[in-house]
């Protein structure tokens, strides 16, 4: 009999062996289906979010500067600017002016920023799509906005940003600069951060070197390093993402455990005939093996195709209430998936193999009894 | 003559493994169809100078991660530890940790 036949034999053999058992089969299945299927969607929608990041923050200032008080970011004065743009290879040193403001009556925290080039008409603001949920506006809809003084002030929204930028702008407010000046009470002469260009990327570490010599009080924020949070974001080490993986890892355990110590009765009887009839060690062995690959493979395929509909066709509706926090307004944006043959063959081995592996070791240990002795038990 | 089991494993097996691939197509077909959104966000930050992505807006370190001081997990105190959700999902900046 050829070698493949043999094996096919013993997957017919194996099939109706975990048929016997397939209540307590299906409940393993589900069970393991789960911690892959968890394990999948942070996998997914983390690098999801990294590769998102990677692709729209590239247009992030290249450096910003910013002042520091007692540990705390602070405004920084206009005359600040003169000094970086006597550093030699910047260009295009100038002040950002950007704030919190939080809406009383829908309890939201919006982000509001100065207009950008073309600039927004004095009395006018765009506003992000969660914006425009919480408060119910539209374009053409005046906003009244209570401001630093206590006033209340009307602002007519003559744009909405897309759904498709809603990953950036879903909170954002975007105003004329005098306007936000005014409102948050910012000084004429102060800004909240400065932003600037330098002419040789290469010399970005030495100019922001020249920032930290020359202004103390600041701090340069480099563009890459902007880049790398978005990388570390999701950090496995990050608290409630190692609360996931390690009852991932303890659900692991329970399952080896489970299998290295606990082969049924039933099993172990099982086991015996097939010896008795004729079965050698390594045929019991590979039949067994075969029940876990069966059992792992059919966890790690469901697991991990339902990771993917929950991910990317249902916007990861199951992680919406940890994600959402405190927050009101929460942006609803639609991942693009980013899959990496590498993570997919990585999850592959996590499961498959030490759950395998972990069924083989005891039926090693059971197959190698005399049948005899199995059968008197 | 009966269907063997193990051809109905293989072709379940192969059904499983032809998700995958579909997947991964859907994946790539995706990331094409999303580069003129991905554009369209990019040109936006450039405008607006924005450097961050909106994930969270409940705490502005959370809001605004690479933008954060050393003092946020006790913005509010001496002693007021970290409290938000959102706090406990992201890892610090790697310019804030020690070198």
């Amino acid at each position: 009999m050829s070698l493949h036949e043999r094996h096919r034999n013993i997957i017919d053999f194996a099939l109706s062996s975990l048929g016997r058992r397939w209540k307590k089969n299906l409940a393993l299945t589900v069970v393991y289906a789960f911690v892959v299927f968890t394990l999948a969607s942070v996998v997914f929608f983390t690098e999801a979010v990294k590769s998102e990041a990677r692709a729209v923050l590239r247009g992030a200032p290249e450096i910003v500067v910013q002042r520091l008080m007692a540990g705390r970011h602070d405004l920084i004065p206009e005359s600040h600017i003169d000094v970086l743009r006597k550093i030699t290879g910047t260009r295009q040193v100038q002040g950002r002016l950007w704030g919190y403001y939080f809406e009383p009556s829908t309890g939201a925290n919006y982000t509001v920023v100065a207009s950008g080039e073309p600039p927004l008409e004095p009395g006018t603001i765009a506003i992000g799509q969660g914006v425009a949920r919480t408060l119910n506006a539209g374009e053409g809809d005046l906003i009244p906005l209570k401001g630093s003084k206590g006033d209340y002030a009307s602002f007519e929204v003559v744009r909405v940003f897309s759904h498709e930028s809603e990953l950036v702008s879903s909170d954002l407010i975007e105003m004329h600069a005098d306007d936000l000046r005014a409102f948050f009470g910012v000084p004429e002469d102060y800004f909240t951060d400065i932003t600037l260009k330098v002419r040789n990327e290469k010399e970005l570490v030495v100019v922001a070197d020249k920032i930290r010599r020359l202004l103390p009080d600041t701090r340069p924020i480099l563009r890459d390093e902007i880049l790398r949070t978005y990388d570390s974001l999701f950090d496995w080490r990050s608290g409630l993402l190692l609360v996931i993986f390690a009852g991932a890892v303890a659900a692991f355990v329970i399952f080896a455990w489970d299998k290295a110590t606990s082969l049924s009765m039933e099993e172990r009887r099982e086991m015996g005939v097939l010896k008795a009839v004729g079965w050698e060690t390594s045929e019991v062995i590979a039949m067994k093996s075969w029940e876990g690959i069966i059992i792992s493979l059919a966890a790690f395929f469901g697991g991990t195709v339902l990771a993917y509909v929950h991910v990317f066709f249902s916007s990861a509706f199951i992680f919406e209430p940890v994600l959402k926090g405190w927050a009101v307004l929460y942006p609803r944006f639609q991942l693009v998936p980013q899959i990496d043959p590498y993570q997919v063959l990585a999850l592959f081995f996590l499961t498959v193999v030490p759950y395998t592996v972990a069924t083989v070791i005891p039926t090693w240990s059971a197959a190698t009894v005399d049948p005899d002795s199995i059968m008197r038990l | 003559m009966p269907t063997r089991k193990s051809t109905i494993f293989f072709v379940l097996a192969g059904l499983g493994a032809g998700a995958l691939a579909v997947m991964v197509a859907h994946a790539h077909y995706r990331h094409q169809k999303a580069q003129a959104a991905w554009n369209e966000s990019a040109a936006l930050v450039k405008r607006l100078d924005l450097t961050d992505l909106c994930l969270f807006t409940d705490a502005r370190y959370a809001r605004h991660p690479s933008m954060a001081d050393r003092h946020t997990p006790f913005q509010d105190s001496p002693m007021a530890m970290e409290h938000f959700p959102s706090g406990t999902l992201i890892s610090p900046p790697p310019h804030l940790r020690p070198q």
